[in-house]
């Protein structure tokens, strides 16, 4: 391997305890990230991202949760650690940044103690220099007047302007992972483009992102290497390129689809996956995607493993036939297409 | 703030002042209720009522009695009682505000320790055996009335245990603040009995407050920032749910200030505002009665500005409503 990841985890397996049994929401994930490298997590709502990425973390503090596998992060297992020493890597090693800004500060304290906050949890630092640092860091991610913004109250400020507070202070520490859970979500679109740039700017300085989101267009924007989850399994991973150009893996089909394209035909109607996402408890024994795929066989009975096709960095997890896989693409997507309200506008 | 304190200041007076008419004209404008019959004493001739009246003002018209009333009890400060004649309302009212102010505060500060310690922990702790163990103490302590549990602490203080354990308790009754060891001594258990009632709900609603904090969004930022668990309760959960907390102590507090304490102060024999409303109202000793009601509901109407500044201050999303 030529260089060691930087997060490894392996076979990640996360229940809940419901009234109605054990519920797995992430069922054997296992994915690495290298230092330096954006990997960028899709799938739709319910297929268990943010669940994997707070399990890193091991924020997933209810009683009833189980967390099982390995989380090997610059070569120690995370679940196992001592939480003081799990404690010294949160915010200083790993940073996360949360999906809503609205809620993700405490209201209570100005913006610039709360970043203070941190420097001084994980640094000898005075008050003074602290304030100063978190000073600096807000004015790093772009906000005007950062000396007296940084006495301003989380509510004094846009959704905009706290996400780049959060990214500030997950900075602040100098993280060589950042964990994303859909920072741009609840953002503008002209916002959500000056927060990837940070997230992208940041990366430059060295720090190893996962970017979770919904949004291929995200994920096409900034991403080395993608990992589509279906299920709370990964149902296929690989280089950006490799992902978008070649990809493999029919739900992965299914989500680049449903992306209308600037420039591109004008649909009446854009493509959709048909039926629900999977819910968490109800998974199938075999493919988790099965349902809702038009190419189901019977193999799909049988659960699939990330496999490669000889490109040992793009794999997925599907009993399709090796070659072939974009003129199956075509035949699903024609068959798609055939539903009589998804006709084709005629383009000028 | 200066026009913050104008407003509330004029709102006090407007509240004072449609205090004083309600209960100037509940005495004199109810039907059937003679204040002069009940001053000069049963079986008194008519001779004996008209001259209880005129000597007592009562035949003059109502609006000149109340403008009267209010000269004599706030200007000339020497509104008299009517069944102790000689006795004047505001040095009785001076003299009972230091032993209520003596026992509310003492006890305030206990419940609101034991409040917050009690539903903090019980927050920390839910889902394990104390929590539910914590809360029940709380239960108990809202369930026991002050009339029952200051009865039953001076029956074992002062009778069945005063020759062994509680030889040190002295009888019931105040001393004053210039002998601080005895003014203690003489208040410890009129201010835990007014406490416990106190703590258990405050333990309650906070606990309540706290568990919701700690599910919160800006709590878990807050733990992705490696901070200790400790610090995230206190500084994040706690500080966040003492908001509600606070504007409610202000209330119960104003209002205990104001008389509120009535029954923790009969049980001990202490001579506070709350106990001279009480003997006031058994007599229907009019002025007397003018003078606590109005006592109180300045108390109450300050301890609620007071609420607001405090809130101000504890939450920055209120200061500029």
């Amino acid at each position: 391997m030529p260089d060691q990841p930087l997060l490894d985890v392996r076979d990640l397996r996360v229940s809940f305890r419901t009234r109605q049994g054990s519920v797995t929401v992430v069922d054997g994930l296992s994915f690495s990230v290298a230092p330096g490298e954006i990997l960028g997590v899709v799938g739709e709502s319910g297929s268990g991202k943010s669940v994997s990425m707070l399990a890193v973390l091991r924020l997933l503090t209810s009683p009833n949760v189980t967390v099982e596998g390995e989380v090997r992060f610059r070569g120690r297992n995370l679940l196992t650690l001592p939480d003081k020493e799990m404690r010294a890597v949160r915010g200083r090693e790993i940073a996360m940044v949360f999906q809503d800004p609205m809620t993700a500060l405490t209201p209570v304290y100005t913006v610039g103690w709360q970043i203070a906050e941190q420097i001084r949890a994980h640094e000898k630092v005075s008050r003074k220099e602290a304030h100063a640092r978190a000073v600096g860091l807000l004015s790093d991610v772009g906000i005007p007047d950062a000396a007296s913004r940084a006495n301003a109250y989380p509510h004094e400020f846009s959704g905009g302007m706290r996400q780049r507070a959060v990214i500030a202070m997950a900075l602040s520490c100098g993280p060589a992972l950042l964990i994303a859970d859909e920072p741009t979500t609840a953002l503008d679109v002209t916002v959500q483009a000056q927060i990837l740039d940070l997230m992208r700017e940041l990366n430059a300085q060295g720090s190893a992102v996962v970017l979770i989101t919904h949004d291929m267009g995200v994920i096409s924007q900034i991403a080395d290497r993608v990992l589509v989850m279906y299920g709370g399994r990964a149902a296929e991973e690989g280089p950006r390129r490799a992902v978008f150009h070649g990809p493999r893996h029919p739900y992965t089909w299914g989500l680049l689809d449903s992306v209308p394209r600037v420039g591109g035909p004008r649909l009446r109607r854009l493509p959709t996956i048909a039926g629900m996402p999977v819910a968490p408890g109800n998974l199938p024994d075999g493919c988790a995607f099965a349902p809702r795929c038009r190419l189901r066989h019977d193999r799909c009975e049988e659960r699939p493993a990330l496999r490669d096709f000889g490109d040992s960095a793009h794999r997925d997890a599907c009993w399709l036939p090796d070659d072939n896989r974009a003129s199956l693409r075509l035949t699903s997507r024609a068959a798609a297409t055939d539903v009589p309200d998804m006709e084709r506008e005629a383009t000028p | 703030m200066l026009r913050f304190i104008v407003k509330r200041f004029a709102s006090a007076l407007l509240v004072m002042f449609a205090i004083s008419v309600l209960v100037f004209l509940i005495f004199f404008a109810t039907p059937g209720v003679d204040p002069a019959a009940r001053i000069a004493g049963r079986n008194a001739d008519p001779a004996t009522l008209a001259q209880v009246r005129h000597s007592f003002g009562l035949d003059r018209p109502m609006p000149v009695r109340y403008l009267l009333m209010m000269r004599h009890l706030l200007i000339n400060r020497d509104l008299e009682s009517f069944v102790n004649r000689g006795s004047r309302v505001i040095p009785q009212i001076v003299q009972a505000t230091p032993v209520t102010l003596s026992l509310v505060v003492g006890a305030a500060l206990i419940w609101m320790t034991a409040g917050i310690v009690m539903g903090t922990a019980a927050a920390a702790l839910r889902g394990k055996a104390a929590d539910p163990l914590i809360m029940l103490v709380g239960v108990v302590g809202v369930s026991l009335p002050a009339y029952w549990l200051g009865e039953v602490v001076n029956l074992i203080t002062q009778k069945q245990l005063h020759s062994s354990v509680f030889s040190w308790v002295p009888p019931p009754g105040y001393v004053g603040l210039d002998h601080p060891g005895q003014w203690a001594l003489h208040l410890l258990f009129p201010w835990l009995t007014l406490a416990l009632l106190y703590a258990g709900i405050y333990a309650r609603l906070l606990r309540g407050e706290v568990v919701t904090a700690l599910n919160e969004d800006y709590v878990r930022t807050a733990r992705a920032k490696g901070l200790s668990e400790r610090r995230i309760l206190i500084r994040h959960a706690l500080r966040c749910s003492l908001i509600p907390i606070v504007s409610l102590f202000g209330l119960d507090f104003g209002a205990l200030v104001g008389g509120a304490a009535l029954l923790t102060e009969v049980v001990f024999g202490l001579p506070g505002i709350g106990k001279l409303t009480f003997d006031a109202l058994q007599n229907l000793d009019l002025p007397v009665i003018m003078g606590t009601v109005l006592y109180a509901a300045f108390f109450v109407v300050l301890a609620n500005a007071l609420v607001d500044i405090l809130y101000a201050r504890l939450d920055p999303r209120a200061r500029h409503a």
